[in-house]
């Protein structure tokens, strides 16, 4: 149903519009998980969009995950040499790409890439009336266009961080074995003997929460874009920024949980 | 080229859209102000007025995509107002509605475009089922091997016969148009006027034309209604209409057409 926006301002424009915006967001999350457990639930467009989020930003993934464990290696070397600390680069490594820099990472570059996406496509779709078009045919757009992609992202998010975490400590491993000659087994033994299971889990419980928050905001800011093609381009921008400032947020807070939970 | 008359103009049948005092504002903006309309099965009528008199409005409200701040509308013997979702969704199927832009899946081939309202409305429909379906509905608009194209890969007209179609494909009572002929050159529209009359004459549909294209009022339209400042001045035939004392409705007349 299209918005109508009869009613006077009760503050001031601006800021009804930004209370108005959180309320229809929470009214946008509700909704999904109004619809996201009653049939049909539309396998078929979430393994489409598992494909287009997970599988086509693999490459980006790979790349910047690899160029992070190198990176991050190289540059903490000198800092624990001067300690004669060297041999603990691999747990060095371990705790700061599996506890925060392979989620983090990974969300960052979804947000960029998936949530703008998601936000452009979904926006254009609007501006050219597809929505509505969908609404007249007995489609439920919502259905079929958000809560299949709120699915995808949700999903595929963490298993990309999973592969994020992995390529980058292969990027950090090839880093030591030119310094030290460390076996693989050696490094992977090294890099997880400080990681217990609260890590493994807090970090897949935060890349879930990321691909939550990317997907939800590139859907509600494109479900909801104004008309026009400046629409388009504000959602897709809009969806980004909030995305990106809200990975942070969630960060912040996840690490004092899983802090005390340890 | 007037509308071929192979049955006399019906406006005595059941009617099939029941309007009264349908009120609807945006804001400050009181867009219909407490209009009637009535249309009987089997008829074409045309709505015409200024861009931005409302005319789309209405029809949004007919098919339940915008909610009328009062009034009654009946649709199919369906009080719009009061359907639950399922009930609305039910009644939409039996609606087509072939929008201004044409609203293409852009991601979706011209096959896909038609086949998705089947697959997602029919369950378990047969792959070949879908196949006859789509060729049928492609074979009425004329555009039967444009099936694998995108829809960036057609024409303004191609678009707009791929809109008619894709609403056709459910084969609907009633058929929504909003301005079928705008921004096509004059052949492409007499093309498109000559397959809103097939199409009325193939699936027996009522229909209402939003356009402020006189000729397309004249050739596809059983009555036709001016929609000004917001009220329904009264009906009539192309003619009546055109030779009107009526100041406002001359004044839309000798400013659009070209006898």
């Amino acid at each position: 149903m299209i918005e109508d926006h009869t009613k006077k301002a009760v503050i001031s424009e601006r800021i009804d519009e930004y209370f108005l915006g959180v309320y229809g967001a929470y009214k946008f999350v509700l909704r999904f998980f109004k619809e996201v457990f009653v049939p049909p639930f539309h396998l078929r467009a979430i393994i489409v969009q598992s494909y287009e989020i997970g599988l086509k930003s693999l490459a980006l993934i790979s790349v910047t995950g690899f160029i992070i464990g190198i990176v991050f290696t190289k540059q903490s070397r000198p800092s624990l040499e001067d300690f004669g600390a060297a041999s603990w680069l691999p747990n060095l490594v371990g705790i700061a790409i599996i506890r925060a820099l392979g989620p983090v990472l990974t969300a960052l570059i979804c947000a960029g890439k998936v949530g703008s996406s998601i936000g452009a496509e979904l926006s254009s779709m609007k501006v050219t009336e597809q929505i509505e078009a969908m609404e007249v045919s007995a489609i439920n757009p919502f259905k079929y266009l958000v809560v299949t992609r709120i699915v995808a992202a949700t999903i595929m998010v963490p298993l990309l961080a999973m592969y994020c975490i992995f390529i980058g400590l292969i990027g950090s491993y090839i880093n030591v074995h030119a310094a030290e000659t460390t076996s693989f087994t050696t490094f992977f033994k090294d890099a997880f003997s400080s990681i217990t299971f609260i890590d493994l889990f807090a970090a897949t419980a935060k890349a879930t929460v990321y691909g939550f928050t990317i997907g939800v905001i590139g859907c509600y800011k494109g479900f909801n874009a104004t008309k026009g093609t400046h629409g388009v381009g504000k959602a897709a921008n809009e969806a980004v920024v909030l995305a990106m400032f809200l990975v942070f947020l969630e960060e912040v807070i996840i690490v004092q949980i899983s802090n005390w939970m340890r | 080229m007037e509308k071929p008359k192979l049955k006399p103009a019906n406006n005595e049948g059941e009617p099939v859209i029941s309007i009264k005092g349908l009120h609807k504002s945006f804001g400050k903006l009181e867009v219909l102000k407490g209009i009637d309309l009535t249309v009987h099965k089997g008829e074409n009528v045309a709505v015409l007025g200024k861009s931005g008199s409302g005319k789309s409005v209405l029809i949004k409200i007919i098919v339940g995509l915008l909610k009328p701040d009062r009034g009654t509308l009946n649709v199919l013997e369906k009080e719009v107002e009061q359907l639950n979702g399922k009930e609305l969704d039910e009644l939409r199927l039996r609606i087509g509605f072939s929008f201004q832009s044409s609203a293409l899946y852009d991601s979706m081939s011209v096959f896909q475009n038609l086949a998705f309202p089947l697959i997602m409305n029919v369950k378990h429909l047969p792959k070949k089922e879908v196949e006859v379906a789509v060729e049928e509905a492609l074979e009425a608009v004329g555009l039967k091997d444009k099936a694998e194209q995108m829809p960036a890969e057609l024409s303004g007209g191609q678009r707009k016969r791929i809109g008619i179609a894709r609403a056709l494909i459910l084969k609907p009572e009633i058929m929504l148009y909003d301005e079928p002929t705008a921004g096509l050159d004059p052949i492409t529209s007499a093309e498109i006027n000559e397959l809103i009359n097939e199409v009325q004459e193939k699936y027996n549909t009522s229909s209402i034309i939003i356009t402020h294209d006189l000729t397309c009022a004249k050739n596809t339209c059983d009555r036709i209604v001016m929609l000004v400042e917001g009220q329904f001045l009264p009906s009539g035939k192309f003619d009546e209409l055109f030779n009107t004392d009526n100041q406002q409705v001359k004044d839309f007349f000798s400013y659009n057409f070209i006898q």
